[in-house]
């Protein structure tokens, strides 16, 4: 990017609420049911049909709006959003405009120029619209399942000055939403998608660019290559003494392209008018103070609090709390064990391997985060050792069983008495006179083969401390007395 | 305030309304008569009334978040113009 250009991005997310129904009736919001089978007169926008708002709906939106540090309003009303598009059955659709429910918020983000806030403008509650199915010869066909389903849009002020940013401010609030247990957050399945408006400008100038919108990004690595490519445009255009037109684009992650949508589809004139099917929204102090209630720990907060309770390096905080049920998980198993970094450990490079090898979540893991405890305990403890517990940790997985129920059951107890070991190192290097006389040369490179040799003789279950310590006194008397 | 031609064209537009123009015509006059007969309201003193927004005094009318019962696939798509088996289907949009 050119040196002498900044950008100025804001953006605009949607996120579908996990609520049961949908927003102004009762109708089904699951995924993936047989197209218009989750359907009725009200979202169908039949005539004569009154729309009842979601209760929960609405205690979402304010979590959302508490989260990110929003004003809620006292009073908020809803209005009607006017176009004509095929998925919208009523010709409008039912969204917020002059007086949405939370407004004036902001949300801290890490960047690499360090902690920056991103103003947020407002937070709306609104009715998401059916699906088209496009490329059906001279047709296209309609769904209207998602047609209704409640959404909440987050609309920030222009704070965002890289596409890294607004990949980093995205994913914050996608960890947020999903912290809140208010949306699945799932970018590929569209119930979180965001859209963009970015300009360009010189350096040191206050005056804001012409923007366009960039729509069609769903995921974060495509949020940031169709911005960073949407910006370099716009940075050609200006040096070309040409100028940025005012447009709407379309993202092709395919062919990493943008193609403007066409102006007849973007030429809206929504002429908003407040709903006079739906009442005033009242939203008192009482029950403000209830969702409060309801947001729980959030990630800055938790990262903050890992840090200072379990002192843990950066990367590990960053990795135990990128889901909530992972910071969960590793709390119950820090509750039977003191040591933290080891939990840690286990679950980083063990736990999360096979979660992402077999696409599960965690709560549906099978060793329980006792048994992990107890497993990690049996290592401090120096009744096993870290490598015989790695076996223990994969029959606990294929059976959930207490550990020590394992190690019993097939002797893997840890070989720590010092006779035993003597006796056996000894063996060892009688049966191998070559490597010992190569090592008594200066080739100490085979010191490995020897603890190889002995912990195939215990089948791993030798204590590797005590092995090393006997073979290295062995060795180095061995050493003394052929001088 | 006097509605221009030009919006009486614009409107239709957005109604994807097709007028002729006669009904241009009448439809300006007539939406002029509308706005002229709302311009009595500026007769009157609103300075302390409060903006409404609704005209019923009611506030947080709610449902609890429960499924009810959808209508069959075969009953949603009985009144469309045009369907498949499963799907709404209209002239191509792009």
């Amino acid at each position: 990017m050119n040196k002498r250009y900044e950008s100025v991005i804001g953006l605009e997310i949607h996120a579908q609420l996990l609520t049961e129904s949908k927003l102004f009736c009762g109708c089904s919001t699951k995924f993936g049911n047989p197209p218009n089978t989750n359907v009725c007169p009200v979202c169908l926008g039949h005539p004569g049909v009154l729309p009842v708002l979601n209760k929960k709906a609405v205690e979402f939106a304010i979590r959302m709006g508490i989260a990110t540090n929003c004003k809620i309003n006292q009073y908020s009303i809803f209005a009607r959003k006017n176009y004509f598009y095929p998925d919208l059955p009523k010709g409008y659709q039912i969204s917020q405009y002059e007086v949405p429910l939370c407004i004036d918020g902001y949300l801290e983000i890490e960047t690499k120029a360090g902690r920056r806030s991103v103003r947020i403008k407002r937070i709306h509650l609104e009715e998401d619209a059916g699906k088209s199915i496009h490329d059906q010869g001279n047709f296209t066909l309609i769904d209207y399942n998602r047609c209704g389903v409640p959404l909440i849009e987050i609309v920030t002020a222009p704070d965002i000055r890289t596409p890294e940013e607004a990949g980093k401010f995205l994913s914050d609030i996608r960890q947020i939403v999903k912290y809140l247990g208010i949306c699945d957050g799932n970018m590929e399945e569209g119930s979180l998608r965001c859209d963009a408006n970015v300009s360009v400008r010189l350096k040191g100038e206050s005056k804001l660019g012409t923007k366009t919108e960039v729509k069609n990004m769903n995921s974060i690595k495509n949020v940031i290559n169709a911005l960073s490519l949407e910006i370099q445009r716009q940075i050609d255009l200006l040096e070309n003494n040409e100028s940025v037109k005012q447009q709407t684009l379309l993202y092709n992650a395919d062919l990493h392209s943008l193609e403007p949508m066409r102006t007849k589809e973007e030429s809206h004139d929504y002429r908003y008018f407040p709903e006079p099917d739906l009442p005033i929204l009242e939203i008192n102090e009482e029950w403000i103070n209830e969702i409060t209630c309801q947001v729980g720990e959030l990630p800055a907060h938790k990262k903050l609090r890992f840090k200072q309770q379990y002192n843990l390096p950066d990367y590990d905080i960053e990795i135990l709390t990128t889901e909530k049920e992972y910071a969960d998980y590793f709390e119950e198993v820090v509750n039977f064990t003191s040591d933290y970094k080891s939990a840690s450990n286990w679950f980083m490079t063990e736990i999360l391997k096979i979660l992402n090898e077999k696409k599960n979540s965690i709560d549906r893991f099978p060793i329980k985060p006792e048994m992990l405890a107890e497993l990690i305990n049996l290592v401090n403890n120096q009744t096993i050792s870290g490598k015989i517990a790695k076996e223990v940790f994969n029959e606990m997985l294929e059976e959930p069983q207490s550990p020590y129920e394992v190690v019993k059951r097939k002797n893997l107890i840890q070989i720590s008495d010092e006779n035993i070991l003597i006796e056996l190192i000894q063996r060892v290097l009688d049966r191998n006179q070559k490597q010992v006389e190569q090592y008594l040369s200066g080739k100490e490179k085979v010191f490995a083969h020897f603890v190889g040799e002995i912990m195939r003789e215990t089948k791993g279950k030798a204590n590797p401390a005590i092995v090393n310590k006997i073979l290295k006194e062995k060795l180095s008397y061995l050493k003394k007395k052929n001088q | 305030m006097k509605v221009s031609r030009e919006q009486v064209i614009h409107i239709a537009e957005l109604a994807h309304l097709k007028l002729t123009e006669e009904e241009i015509e009448v439809f300006q006059n007539e939406m002029n008569q509308i706005l002229e007969y709302m311009e009595m309201l500026n007769e009157l003193n609103t300075t302390y009334v409060e903006s409404l927004s609704h005209p019923i005094e009611v506030k947080n009318v709610f449902r609890e978040d429960k499924v009810d019962e959808s209508i069959s696939r075969e009953e949603a798509l009985k009144n469309a113009p045009d369907s498949t088996e499963e799907y709404f289907k209209v002239p191509k949009v792009i």
